[in-house]
């Protein structure tokens, strides 16, 4: 059934048990995205040690794709330097824009795969990229100085 | 309400329209309930726009050759017939793009009026004047009048909406002052289904010398409207969303207003003499209508107003007030689903919005399509209305009249699935 394909498991444990929920001091860059189509809005935060992600908070309401989504990207970005979370990013994007044709790399998205099936539902698209987009706009704030540590 | 019309033949309805016999995701019979958002359309409309086409399609208004002729006979014609459905006279409606630009095109003329000839001094919008708009407006009702209040420095106040999705008039003498220019109001909730009553505020708006405009896009389609005997200033609806094609709107405006208000968009056909210094423009509706028309389109709608009327909208409001009333009693035997708008369905049109505990509307409309059942979820284009009922969105089941008892039962059905699968309750 089309409808398991979309809700995998592991994006249902996601929604109800997401990692690294809420917002948390001291930060370096945060982002407020919002999809204007359905209203759904998170408010992403990043603390880098050096060029390394040491914690990515947030906290927003959205349907279950989006907030997986962004539980997932805590998990494939913290701990790793900010290349190698462009690079998950990168990989995640392409994914997602792929209309169901691309394959996915394991070995980069980890859960991030169970995102394949959303990819051939264009509305919903935007979902899984809402954290990401948050996570890339707080990156690039933190040369504007505007975190709190 | 009384019953006095015969029900409707839904089964014979649904045979004129060709895309309720197709199926969805994997066979699934479609179950259309959006017709909020877009209505679908009847063979009747589609070979009306295609018959014109292949036979006398010309740009309207121009040209003296025999498909000029015919071209601007049937344009014309369907100005007449819809206005005979909305109790107007032809002269009077103006042919849009969508409702939307008809919006635009009233709050735009208002404010080219600062600029143009005495005869549109009634129009001006100066500092401190105000315009008056509700908090359940579409936002094509309320962008463009927030936008005249930047360039004018007027200001915009609500009405606001009570708990149970009623509009607030108890300080209509208030709001609606001496300082007040335009009250715009939406007939028909998009969201709540609430149906607005026009006449107190159309009254005091006329005490006060303030102009009202109609937001009918969600109301023409669905029931019977005079915008004679409501003695609305302008007033504004969608082809699409009453059977016709996308791509035109209708603006009513009362002749002598339309008759000394500037202009909006300007070009051809909208001019009475053009120099190379000045131009002169022609009388009302073709001020409004610059460069060539749209014209199967305004033929398509003419023949959806044939269709609605040999149907009759008042047994198409009865239809809908019935099925209304069978989804909210439905819905609130769910425990967890909450209606946001009226649960009364007196004064009450066929949106039907609402929330389900524990489940976002958007995996809630992801159930609900995967069985066949098309709904729109988001905040459909009402974001403060939303946020006056403390949510981010909701899904919206909107009725017409090819949809029966068994579409609502698929409504119910799928928004219990949607519990199963999320879990919840």
């Amino acid at each position: 059934m089309q409808l398991e394909s979309m809700y995998q498991e592991i994006i249902l444990d996601h929604y109800k048990n997401p990692h690294r929920r809420g917002l948390r001091d001291p930060f370096d860059g945060e982002s407020f995205q919002v999809n204007p189509t359905c209203g759904d809005e998170v408010t992403l935060r990043v603390k880098l040690d050096g060029d390394t992600v040491t914690d990515v908070s947030y906290e927003g309401q959205g349907c279950s794709i989006s907030q997986a989504s962004t539980s997932v990207l805590t998990d494939l970005v913290v701990g790793h330097t900010l290349s190698e979370a462009n690079t998950t990013m990168e990989a995640f994007v392409e994914l997602m824009q792929g209309r169901g044709q691309v394959e996915p790399d394991e070995d980069v998205l980890d859960d991030g795969i169970a995102f394949a099936g959303v990819a051939k539902y264009p509305a919903r698209v935007k979902c899984a990229l809402l954290g990401w987009m948050a996570f890339k706009d707080a990156v690039a704030k933190v040369d504007q100085g505007v975190g709190t540590s | 309400m009384t019953t006095t019309a015969a029900p409707l033949d839904v089964e014979t309805i649904r045979k004129d329209f060709p895309i309720l016999g197709r199926t969805v995701r994997d066979g699934r019979r479609l179950v259309y309930l959006d017709s909020g958002a877009t209505s679908q359309r009847p063979r009747q409309v589609l070979d009306a726009e295609r018959s014109f086409l292949e036979t006398s399609n010309a740009a309207v208004h121009r040209g003296a050759h025999q498909l000029a002729e015919e071209a601007t006979d049937a344009y014309e014609h369907a100005r007449e017939r819809i206005g005979e459905f909305v109790g107007v006279s032809a002269g009077e409606l103006v042919f849009t793009k969508n409702a939307t630009e008809g919006i635009n095109l009233v709050a735009y003329s208002m404010g080219n009026a600062a600029t143009a000839g005495p005869e549109s001094a009634r129009f001006a919008i100066r500092e401190g004047d105000e315009i008056v708009v509700t908090e359940m407006e579409h936002h094509a009702n309320l962008v463009p009048w927030q936008q005249l209040c930047q360039r004018t420095g007027a200001k915009l106040r609500w009405f606001g909406v009570t708990e149970d999705g009623r509009l607030d008039l108890s300080d209509l003498d208030k709001l609606v002052n001496e300082r007040t220019r335009v009250v715009a109001v939406s007939h028909q909730s998009n969201v709540l289904g609430t149906v607005n009553p026009p006449e107190p505020i159309v009254r005091r708006a006329r005490e006060v010398g303030a102009l009202t405009l109609l937001d009918a896009c969600q109301s023409v389609p669905h029931s019977p409207v005079n915008f004679a005997e409501l003695g609305v200033d302008f007033a504004v609806f969608s082809g699409h969303k009453m059977l016709g094609p996308s791509g035109i709107g209708v603006l009513y405006g009362r002749r002598d207003l339309l008759e000394s208000m500037p202009p909006f968009l300007t070009g051809g056909s909208m001019i009475e003499q053009v120099f190379m210094e000045y131009s002169t423009f022609a009388p009302p509706p073709q001020r409004f209508e610059a460069g060539v028309p749209m014209t199967s389109q305004a033929v398509g709608l003419g023949a959806a107003v044939d269709y609605l009327s040999v149907v009759g909208t008042d047994r198409i409001a009865e239809h809908e007030h019935a099925l209304t009333d069978a989804a909210i009693r439905g819905l609130g035997e769910i425990s967890g689903v909450r209606v946001v708008g009226p649960t009364e369905v007196e004064s009450r049109g066929g949106a039907v919005s609402f929330v389900l505990d524990g489940v976002h509307p958007h995996d809630a409309s992801q159930v609900l399509d995967s069985l066949g059942v098309a709904v729109r979820v988001g905040h459909h284009c009402a974001w403060p209305l939303h946020r006056r009922f403390g949510v981010p969105a909701t899904v919206r089941a909107s009725l017409y009249l090819y949809n029966d008892l068994s579409d609502i039962t698929a409504l119910l059905d799928g928004v219990r699935e949607a519990k199963r699968f999320f879990g919840v309750g």
